[in-house]
């Protein structure tokens, strides 16, 4: 990229957190992924995807990620276009955002503090900072108690709170959570929302992928529609709509694959 | 920790948690670089052999006819130091020449005692600069009088250099075909242990870590796999070479101008041979295991 074109979109996207979708078509052969997107995602905004599985929320996240590569338009986030990322610069890339996947993935044979450790351990911060910062994160999403045990120790409450733990342990300005409630309970996932709101008054963008009707409903965000590859709706404020699901259930299907 | 203590553990515990697959690679390899080090044997002593009967061929030893006087063979030693490309010219008594052979003989020597006469004749030995020149002496030094036959042979040094070089050229196509089968094998190994933490390398991408930091422990696995190999090869070519120059040692020094190479020089070479193999070959089979699990 240019230094000049650098220039012109730091002072367009000033603001950190900010994400701008533009024109961003990508295909899987003849299978969209997602068709000529285009989506402004303000700096602290809390914002739902929702849609049926294979709608291409997962595609519209992994393009974020840069997982994948799009075929046409650009995704501006943070000064730069993130489809045209180097290789080399996509390891931070993924460390300027946190992710929650929906089946946790936490690490079976590392404790929760290992765990969340771990984080720090690969983008190879200090183990003073990591000793610091990894009980006060635990401390923030309720999990300190169980910090010396492993995983299957704990409930899936718990381990998805750990998951956001991780995912928000480098201090992240963009959380993008993947269906982050749809193996819990209704209660358990209120908690973890309760969660996710507070990140969010933080100042953190959170994007989240979800299914929950009754989630969007409550909270009262933005909520953007996807279907067939393409933004279908995009409001305020939104409510759920049903017709906008082709589902009864929740699916793992529109989850990032592990 | 640093980040390649955190990855050389990592190695360490990925090998302790895959020990079938460590040690059927490892024997794999050690398999291999055992025909390597036995081909890297032979070739070394062919190379060494030829060095030696080239080295023969240095010498032209002209036999002289019983009936030439020393007084006309000091004429012709002064004639032929006059030709271009030689480089000294000396005679040779019949009776030191058998003594030569009998030295050559050794144990053996008895055998020549038994003759009723010596064989040998009397000759002139010269000695050529250069390969090149020696033809050139010989056709100069046939047609002079009082000569029984001349001893040198171009062709057999032409074969000789070609046999060679052949053998050569095939032990290198056999050992780059081996050392491509034994980065199969470890690549082979190491695509279980990432598929075994497969989930953790796609965390760990999805975190942010850097390609490197990914493939560290990976790589490391590969080099202590193969560096283990190399050290094992070694030990068992050269406890091979050990048991054939001791057995054989001595019955090859009668035809082979120089023996076997030393033993201490073969093994040291072999050592550093296979360790930079082995470790080339376990850092290739791991990065060729990970390409597709990582950034392009």
């Amino acid at each position: 990229m240019l230094l000049s074109e650098m220039r012109s979109e730091r002072t367009e996207n000033e603001r950190d957190g900010m994400i701008e979708y533009k024109n961003i078509t990508k295909r899987y052969g003849k299978n969209i992924g997602v068709e000529d997107v285009n989506i402004r995602i303000e700096d602290g905004e809390f914002i739902f995807l929702v849609g049926p599985s294979g709608s291409g929320k997962s595609t519209f996240v992994k393009l974020l990620l840069k997982l994948i590569d799009a075929d046409k338009g650009g995704i501006l986030y943070n000064g730069y276009d993130v489809t045209k990322l180097t290789p080399r610069k996509i390891p931070g890339h993924r460390r300027s955002m946190g992710i929650v996947f929906q089946d946790f993935s936490l690490l079976p044979k590392k404790t929760i503090y290992e765990n969340v450790a771990f984080a720090m351990e690969i983008i190879q911060r200090p183990k003073r900072t990591i000793e610091r910062q990894v009980p006060q994160v635990l401390e923030l999403v309720g999990v300190a108690d169980s910090a010396r045990k492993y995983p299957h120790e704990i409930s899936i409450g718990e381990q998805q709170r750990v998951a956001i733990a991780r995912a928000i342990m480098n201090n992240p300005k963009v959380l993008i959570a993947d269906e982050p409630t749809g193996n819990l309970d209704p209660e358990t996932g209120w908690e973890i929302m309760r969660l996710l709101d507070q990140i969010n008054r933080r100042g953190t963008t959170v994007l989240m992928v979800t299914h929950s009707r009754e989630i969007v409903n409550a909270m009262s965000k933005r909520v953007v529609a996807i279907k067939d590859g393409r933004l279908v709706r995009d409001e305020l404020g939104g409510f759920y709509h049903p017709e906008e699901d082709d589902e009864p259930a929740p699916s793992p299907e529109g989850a990032l694959p592990l | 920790m640093t980040g390649f203590g955190v990855a050389l553990k990592q190695a360490f515990s990925q090998i302790n948690r895959n020990k079938m697959m460590t040690t059927a690679s490892l024997f794999s390899i050690t398999a291999i670089l055992l025909v390597l080090g036995v081909f890297f044997l032979i070739v070394v002593n062919i190379n060494n052999m030829a060095e030696g009967i080239k080295q023969d061929f240095d010498k032209i030893q002209v036999y002289l006819l019983d009936e030439v006087a020393p007084q006309q063979s000091e004429e012709m030693m002064a004639q032929i130091r006059g030709f271009s490309g030689v480089d000294t010219v000396s005679y040779l008594p019949r009776e030191e020449a058998l003594d030569q052979w009998k030295v050559k003989w050794g144990e053996n020597a008895d055998l020549l005692d038994r003759m009723p006469t010596n064989p040998l004749p009397n000759s002139i030995i010269i000695m050529v600069t250069n390969l090149d020149y020696a033809n050139a002496i010989v056709e100069q030094v046939v047609p002079m009088e009082g000569i029984e036959q001349v001893n040198y042979s171009q062709d057999a040094v032409d074969k000789l250099l070609r046999i060679t070089r052949i053998i050569q050229i095939v032990s290198l196509i056999i050992i780059l075909a081996l050392v491509a089968i034994s980065i199969l094998v470890v690549s082979n190994t190491i695509k279980l242990t990432v598929l075994a933490r497969e989930r953790e390398i796609v965390i760990m991408r999805y975190i942010g870590a850097t390609n490197w930091f990914i493939r560290g422990p990976f790589l490391l696995e590969g080099i202590i796999i193969g560096a283990i190999a190399a050290v094992i090869g070694s030990v068992a070519v050269g406890a091979i070479y050990y048991y054939v120059v001791g057995h054989f040692g001595m019955d090859l020094a009668l035809f082979l101008p120089n023996g076997f190479v030393p033993f201490d020089f073969m093994v040291a070479n072999l050592l550093i041979i296979f360790l930079s193999l082995g470790i080339c070959v376990g850092a290739c089979g791991s990065i060729i295991s990970m390409r597709r699990f990582l950034e392009r």
